[in-house]
Formats: C-alpha cells, structure tokens, sequence
C-alpha cells in the first residue's frame, strides 16, 4: 500500500491551507480515481448504492469496446479491400492494427483536450472532477470518419465540452448529448471533412460511398446484410458493426446501466416508419436495413440512452425513444441533404425531452385529480 | 456629469444587445460580415439619435394617447431616409441588407428609448442617448461580425486575412453561431459585472 501512503502523506500540500491548495480538485479527482473515497456526507437523505457514476461510466466504457475494436478492424479491411500495397496479404491481427494506430491518437487527443478543459472548469469553480467524460471522450473518435484530421477532433471536442456542457453547470446539467454535439459542430463546420465519398478512408485517393449513401441515392447498397450486420462496410469509426453494438447493448442491459425502454423503443420507431416508407413505396430496400446500415444502432444503444439527456419518465422514455428512431429515418428518407439522420433526430429528441416529461408529469397529476374527485 | 454617463451605460453597463437582449434578430441576419453589419448599426445609431431627438422637440405637443402613431410616423419616416440612402450609395450593401434596412422600424431599440427616454427628457440629452444606444447596438454587431468574418472565411472587411493554411469553419455563417458568440460576449460581460448577475 505504498501508494496509498503516498496519497495520504501528500494530501496536505493540496488541502486548504497547503501550498497547493489551487490544485485541490485535481488532486481529488486522481485520489477518488485509484481509491474508493473515505469521506461520507456530512446531511440529507441519501441512497445508498454500490455503483457511483465511476462505476457506470466504466462499465458504458466497457460495453463500447466490442464496437471499438470491431471498427479498428474494419479500418484496415476497408483499406485492404480498396488495395492499400502496405496491408497486400494482412492477417486479421495486422489489419486490426493498422486500424489501432490510425484511431489511438484521436482518441488520445479527444481525451486530452476534454480533460484538460473539464479539469480548468472544476478548478476554477472549486467543485470536484467529473467522470462524465471517460464515455464522451470515447465516444467522439467513434461517430468520426476515420481520415478527420486531428485539430478538427481536439476543436469539436472543446466546443462540446464548452458550449455543449460547461455552459451549463457541468456534467449531469447538459442539455445536449455532447459527444453528438461534437459530432454536429464538426459536421456543419467542416462539411467537406466529414461527409462525401472521400472521408470514410484512412488513405487520400480512396473513395467510396458508405451504405447509407448508397441506399439514399439508388435504393440499393453493394453489401449484403450480413455485412452491414458485421461490420465490414464504410462508415464512422465505431459505428458500422451493428453485431458489436448489440455485445455492448447486452452489457448495458445487463448491468442495468442505459434503459431498456428507450433502446428498444428507438428500434421500434426506426423499424416503424421504415416499413411505413417501404409500404406507400418512399424507399425500395427492406425496412430493417436502416437498423444496420449508418449510426442508428449506435445512436440507439449509446447515445439516445444517455441519462442526462433523454427522458425521466418512464411513459416519457417510450415516446422520447419512438421520436428518435421514427425521426431518423424520416430525415433519411425525405431529406437528400442529410442522407444519416440520426445525430438531428437525437439532438432534436434531447431539446424536446423535458417537454415530455413535464406533460407525462402533468397528466399523471390531472389523473389523479380525478380519481380525488370520483370519491 | 450627467451626460456622459447617459454616453457610457448604454454602451457597456446597460447595452441594449448583451444586457436588455434587444435586437437579437437583426444581430443574427446581418453579421456574417463586417460591411453589412457596420452600416446596419450606423443606420440604427442615426434612426435611434434623430427619432430620439424629434420626439423630445415635440414631446410636450403630443396628446398621450396618440404618442404611439406619432413616433411610427416619425422612425419609418427616418427609416425610409436610410433606406433611400443606402439604395443611392451604397446599393451592394443594402441589397446584402435586404429587408433588415426596412425593419429597423421594428427594433425595439428605437422605440423603447423614444418612449422610455425621448419622452421624459430634454431634446440635447434625448440625441445623446439615442446616439450611445445606437452605437451600444452597433458595436456588439461588429464584434460578432469580426469574428463570424473572420473564422467563416477567413476576412475582414473582404480582405483576406488568414490564409491558406485556414479552413473556413462554415458554422460561423449559420446564424445559430451568431447566437453562440452573442451567449459567449454576454458570459463574459457579466463575468466582469458581478452585479448584473442574478441570484
């Protein structure tokens, strides 16, 4: 326990009075991250549970895993497919790894520019780190075409982690997912870096266009289902591999972590309006390809889940969740300007969420009103 | 002593934009770039200072309950002016204006001060205030212009500033960034006013 020592010997430098006493919330954030804390609050009522938001960040961390590593594997097949000399003959370890190094340093970079602004905000403001962003900081490399350059990574993070979050009192007040929220500055900022035929590709001179692009302009895409299922089509770093999300929904689900209802309701809308379109002849591929081709599994297990920003109640998770996945696909079907919908449907779902909950809420009230008055 | 604070307040303490959050909609249309947004707050600053000054002329003449229309005479008269102006001189940038010349009439810059201020006050003390709020308008105009121009395409008043090396951030040219940039300079403001913020 020689660290623990270490910790406790030099706590005093950085609590009131010590020399460092500016860097006490720095300080704090790395104490609590190796140790369990040993402080208790001092009032108020408070339930008691095992699982702090460390422990859930960590385990949505672990459940993005399975999609992370499947899209660093899909970086070097998609390259290998496209004839790229130096992957000629890769193994499956060698692929992988030529993905693993082209997305480490934007993971790397979203992590250090978050946390260094989330580290200035909590210091300044003297409250305590948050972990919120050990997901988030993961999540942006993820929704990000694989050639992005990295200043356009390290700048929509900011501007996430600044006006998406900060502004707003920090962690657990956002309105707006802010990893998607990186996502839309990057697109509307950078349009020609973040979509067309020529970004989906780890080297310059390759093209192609992804699945949903495919299916927007000609119905048809040049992968089969199965494909798309797996994982081995062009898209955003972690989101191809439907197969994996669902590894990474199942965690989630499991641990009681992200809602049920709210991932399942997505799928339903999305599935809804899909064959709604597919039956008065919008579209001329099976509904269930909007469920695998794009983010929208993704977007439903990893990002319309986040607690923060979707719907409290539970009645007001099932039309929150149905909002999501019908506007998704409506925007992909009926608007050519925005072939994935799923990043508007999300934010769009995010601003109108406490609207639902507060006419959930409302209704509640009025029932019971009644149920007064009857007796 | 008096009148110079009736200058300052509107332009820091008490600006029109950033403070009493007036005019946003104008300030949202016409700052993608400097040149529009430059003469858009001088036209106000004129419409806001002579409306200002002629409602004091004629404050003790006007029966209360007809004030209203009076003063509407009197600032779309003004804004016509500026209007027929701006289509002599300057005619790209009033096309690049557009609408906005003609609904200065609407701000209610204009007419909170003629009816808050002009009709209380003394015609010299009325035009200064006019004036400062005009130009309390106008400067939070080219702020976020500078920096709409500046970051969406890389100029300044059509000149290019930062070079190829820069990629022009396009979401500066969507007027939701205007509104971004107007939170941040309000953020900041009452940052350094502590006693602007609420409770």
């Amino acid at each position: 326990m020689g660290l623990r020592n270490f910790v406790d010997k030099i706590k005093p430098t950085f609590s009131e009075g010590g020399k460092l006493s500016f860097l006490h919330s720095t300080f704090e954030g790395f104490e609590t991250f190796l140790y369990v804390p040993n402080t208790t609050t001092a009032k108020g009522a408070h339930i008691r549970d095992c699982n702090d938001i460390k422990r859930v960040m960590i385990v949505v961390v672990l459940a993005l895993i399975p999609a992370m590593l499947m899209g660093m594997y899909n970086i070097g097949y998609q390259s290998q497919l496209q004839g790229l000399a130096e992957l000629e003959g890769a193994g499956v370890f060698g692929l992988f790894w030529y993905g693993f190094l082209k997305m480490l340093p934007m993971i790397i970079v979203s992590y250090v520019t978050g946390l260094a602004i989330e580290f200035t905000f909590a210091q300044k403001r003297k409250h305590e780190i948050n972990e919120g962003f050990l997901v988030t900081g993961l999540l942006i490399p993820m929704v990000m075409p694989v050639s992005v350059p990295l200043w356009i990574v390290a700048l929509s993070t900011a501007f996430a982690v600044i006006i998406g979050k900060e502004v707003f009192g920090g962690t657990g007040m956002n309105v707006f997912n802010p990893a998607l929220l990186a996502r839309a500055f990057a697109f509307f900022a950078y349009t020609p870096q973040m979509s067309g035929e020529k970004v989906w590709y780890a080297v310059d001179g390759m093209s192609g266009a992804t699945a949903l692009e495919q299916l927007s302009t000609t119905g048809t895409m040049q992968w089969s289902a199965m494909d798309a299922f797996i994982g081995l089509i062009p898209g955003s770093m972690g989101e191809t591999s439907t197969a994996a999300i669902l590894i990474g929904a199942a965690i989630l689900l499991f641990t009681g972590v992200a809602s049920w209802r709210i991932m399942l309701s997505v799928f339903v809308g999305g599935l809804a309006f899909g064959y709604l379109f597919d039956a008065v002849g919008m579209t001329e591929f099976p509904a269930y390809y909007h469920l695998l081709v794009g983010g929208f599994a993704f977007g439903a297990v990893f990002m319309a889940t986040d607690p923060v920003t979707s719907a409290q109640t539970n009645c007001g998770k099932w039309i929150y969740g149905f909002m999501v996945g019908a506007l998704a696909v409506l925007i992909r079907v009926i608007n050519p300007a925005y072939p994935e919908g799923m990043m508007l449907s999300i934010l769009f779902m995010n601003a109108l969420a406490p609207l639902i909950d507060y006419f959930v809420v409302e209704r509640n009230i009025a029932r019971r009103k009644k149920l007064i008055k009857n007796i | 002593m008096k009148l110079s604070k009736n200058f300052t307040n509107p332009l820091a303490a008490n600006n029109p934009v950033i403070v009493q959050i007036l005019g946003i909609c104008s300030a949202l249309a016409v700052t993608v770039k400097l040149e529009p947004a430059l003469v858009m707050g001088l036209s106000v600053t004129f419409v806001c200072a002579f409306s200002n000054l002629i409602m004091s002329l004629l404050r003790n003449g006007i029966p209360s309950r007809i004030r209203i229309i009076v003063q509407l005479v009197v600032i779309a008269t003004l804004v016509i002016v500026v209007d027929q102006f701006l289509r002599a001189y300057m005619y790209d940038v009033s096309k690049q204006l557009s609408v906005y010349v003609g609904l200065i009439i609407t701000n209610c810059i204009v007419m909170g001060r003629v009816e808050a201020f002009a009709l209380a006050n003394k015609p010299w003390d009325s035009f200064v205030d006019g004036v400062a709020n005009g130009l309390g308008y106008a400067f939070i105009l080219v702020l976020v212009a500078f920096f709409r121009e500046l970051f969406g395409s890389g100029e300044l008043f059509g000149i290019t500033i930062l070079g190829d090396w820069y990629t022009p951030n396009s979401l500066m040219l969507f007027p939701p960034m205007a509104l971004i940039i107007i939170g941040c300079i309000i953020w900041i403001h009452r940052t350094l006013n502590k006693d602007l913020q609420e409770k």
